[in-house]
């Protein structure tokens, strides 16, 4: 069991929790590929994924994974809900509470949105992405996926590339690859850069090429087009310019260096085609480790009887 | 209707009096204040081991009346005001409607009085509506009784209109009230830029979004010689503009808060929403700036900018969570146990902030224990401990970051034109 009952954050789980989901994960990997994709782990249980925000991989993702486990999920999305009818989160979620569920995966705009409904209710919660604060899962399945193929998630340079202004998988990346002993150097616009970030345990560098010099591992993020209308930054086509990566650029890292990338991908903008599809590329392999850590999660959040 | 209030500390700086005095209060004016006096016919009141102090001033709270009943009203925020030891309370326009013409303000008065339990004053609105696009009939309003004006909560952006409005009052011999803030620096922040906001990946102000407009109208004050008020500064640099300001001359003043003196950004974290309030809580920094310039006479008051919220409005995800907290009942209790004796601020300074400070401000004869001025007075019992309990406040605001605070300090009795409006004194 974790020494919490939510998964609200990387910033507030401890180094062991993270290695014992980690651990946990490998195991359940094997499932995934496997004729008969059930094992009877959360048989009795119910999961419902409350979504406030499109999503399809991720929502998609924590479902398979509690269907793999036997529990029975649902979907609660934002559109198909009493949510358009002025319902506040906290009646909504003590509805659905009272219909028995033992896990409440929450997707949601606001920061602090998750926490907030840990308050309200006894279930375990998952964030599943608060606003710009955290992603906790996306961050594990990237530590999962690094230490699949380096073996190791400590002394490693990890680059961080992107809006890390309004990115919550930066900020959880943050939290866990520098509790996991690595070192994480992050770069993108000055304008999508948050103030005081060294004081996260993140190094700020200026340039894509400084951040990825000889980096073991490389996490580009997802520009979200509409930023530009914001005035952030002045075209697309100057982002893509000098906080885009492509061949010369991924050169740089370390030559057995890793690429990451926690989708959808802007093709073009953020990562070519060529890096997308190159041989560095770990992308899809992160889709795949994602239902087998978010099985860990959900293992480990409402797998036992919690003393 | 005689009282005496006997036995008492006396400290009113207005007059620069601290030392044990009785006072004589014949029908609610001061009529005598010396040692020992002895009179036949009147109700004596032994104040033994208490300090008595003018009635304390609050330059800036919200009573949401008329229009947002639900969070406070006129008898709950003057009940709530005496608790706290005030007597008069200044109250912003943005209400629903807005208070913009002197019928609304007829109706403020004519509430207040019906209560009876503190003085309001009304503060009328600088444009119409609160749009931001024409001004008010400032004269008419004024006339009514309106003290100041102010588009509080939505600052007035063009400097074109501020300047025009500013000067419109001063004719009146009224202030405009700046909430300084520049909209587009602001837009969708939801606390203090710096280390929290990115740590809890929550909008953030800068500082920069109040001391821009804090320069405006310092620059606007300067050139027209006319007078600006800023409400609740937060920042470093504000305290610093206004210092320079005043050293050559210009009419400004300034206030703060009892939150902002004591309370950092760090509040925020766990995402608070009673730490949730514009401007937003700032840094260490910030909060040892604004207790020098309460020091140094650059800060002319503390005011309470009380904003009582619903709790529907408060208990949700933090950026849909409304701005604000409750102060009239823990601001005397929080200054005198968290701000008196940090960096040599003295209680007369303290007192002096809350009473004659906002009075000078307003231009209103009030603040001070004079021979003949109004019998608003507060005693207070200055080693009172007490624990801040959000569910036994008068306000119907519970939007207190506070809760559960033990203070040093307490108001125990109120009494506005020489009647008591709130006693725990047996």
């Amino acid at each position: 069991m974790l020494s919490q009952k939510h998964l609200l954050g990387l910033e507030n789980l401890q180094k062991s929790d993270i290695e014992l989901l980690l651990e946990t994960a490998e195991s359940f990997k094997e499932i995934i590929d496997r004729d008969v994709k059930k094992v009877p782990t959360l048989r009795g249980k119910a999961i419902v994924n409350l979504f406030y925000e499109p999503s399809t991989r991720t929502r998609t993702s924590f479902e398979l994974a509690g269907k793999y486990l036997s529990a029975d999920t649902i979907n609660f999305t934002s559109s198909a809900s009493s949510v358009r009818k002025g319902e506040t989160l906290k009646d909504t979620a003590k509805t659905i509470e009272m219909m028995g569920v033992d896990a409440v995966i929450i997707r949601h705009s606001s920061s602090g949105a998750a926490s907030y409904l840990s308050r309200h209710v006894t279930a375990s919660v998952i964030n599943a992405g608060d606003g710009t604060h955290e992603h906790p899962t996306q961050a594990l399945l990237d530590m999962f996926t690094v230490k699949e193929k380096k073996g190791t998630l400590s002394g490693l340079k990890v680059a961080i590339f992107g809006d890390i202004l309004h990115s919550r998988v930066a900020r959880s990346n943050i939290f866990g690859f520098t509790k996991m002993g690595s070192e994480v150097f992050v770069a993108g616009p000055s304008t999508l850069m948050p103030p005081d970030i060294e004081q996260m345990g993140a190094k700020p560098v200026k340039t894509i090429e400084e951040a990825v010099r000889d980096a073991d591992v490389v996490i580009a993020l997802r520009i979200q087009l509409e930023r530009q209308q914001k005035g952030l930054f002045p075209t697309i086509r100057e982002y893509s310019k000098f906080f885009g990566l492509n061949e010369d650029k991924l050169a740089l890292a370390k030559s057995d260096a890793i690429l990451l990338h926690p989708g959808p991908v802007n093709r073009g903008i953020e990562l070519t085609s060529e890096v997308i599809d190159g041989s560095q590329s770990v992308i899809n392999q992160q889709v795949k480790n994602g239902v087998a850590v978010r099985m860990a999660v959900l293992y480990h959040l409402i797998g036992g009887s919690r003393e | 209707m005689k009282k005496l209030l006997k036995g008492a500390k006396v400290l009113d700086p207005s007059q620069n009096l601290d030392g044990m005095r009785d006072i004589l209060v014949v029908d609610g004016r001061i009529a005598e204040i010396k040692e020992n006096i002895e009179i036949s016919g009147a109700e004596v009141i032994d104040l033994s081991n208490y300090i008595i102090t003018p009635g304390l001033i609050d330059i800036h709270a919200h009573f949401r009346e008329p229009g947002y009943e639900y969070k406070e009203d006129i008898e709950s925020g003057s009940m709530s005001a005496a608790a706290g030891g005030f007597t008069a309370v200044a109250c912003m326009p943005n209400t629903k409607p807005p208070i913009d013409n002197s019928a609304l303000i007829e109706y403020v008065k004519f509430r207040a009085s019906q209560v009876g339990k503190a003085k309001v004053l009304p503060i009328g609105c600088v444009t119409k509506g609160q749009e931001g696009k024409e001004i008010t009939e400032m004269g008419d309003m004024a006339r009514a009784g309106a003290v100041a004006f102010s588009d509080d909560g939505k600052p007035v952006a063009s400097s074109s209109l501020m300047r025009k409005a500013m000067v419109y009052a001063a004719m009146f011999d009224k202030v405009v009230i700046d909430h300084c803030e520049d909209p587009s620096l602001f837009e969708g922040g939801q606390m203090n830029e710096g280390r929290v906001s990115t740590l809890l990946g929550l909008a953030g102000i800068p500082a920069a979004s109040e001391e821009i407009m804090v320069a405006r109208d310092i620059l606007l004050a300067k050139a027209m010689k006319v007078p600006i008020h800023i409400a609740h500064i937060s920042t470093k640099g504000s305290v610093e503009l206004i210092r320079k300001a005043k050293s050559e001359g210009v009419r400004v003043t300034c206030e703060v808060t009892p939150h902002h003196l004591t309370l950092t950004e760090e509040a925020v974290i766990g995402y608070d929403t009673n730490a949730k309030v514009n401007p937003p809580l700032r840094t260490q920094e910030d909060v040892d700036a604004l207790l020098e310039g309460l020091k140094d006479g650059t800060i002319d008051a503390i005011a309470t900018d009380h904003a009582p919220h619903h709790i529907d409005e408060k208990d949700l995800e933090f950026d849909q969570a409304a701005f604000g907290l409750v102060g009239l009942e823990t601001a005397l209790g929080v200054i005198l146990t968290n701000v008196v004796g940090k960096n040599g601020i003295s209680l007369n300074t303290a007192i002096q902030k809350m009473t004659i400070g906002p009075a000078k401000v307003l231009g209103l004869e009030m603040g001070t224990l004079k021979v003949g001025a109004s019998a608003d007075i507060t005693v207070i019992d200055i080693n009172r401990e007490w624990i801040v309990d959000k569910d036994r406040f008068f306000s119907k605001g519970r939007n207190t970051p506070f809760h559960g605070l033990k203070l040093k300090g307490k108001a125990v009795m109120t009494i506005v034109d020489g009647n008591v409006t709130y006693s725990e004194i047996e």
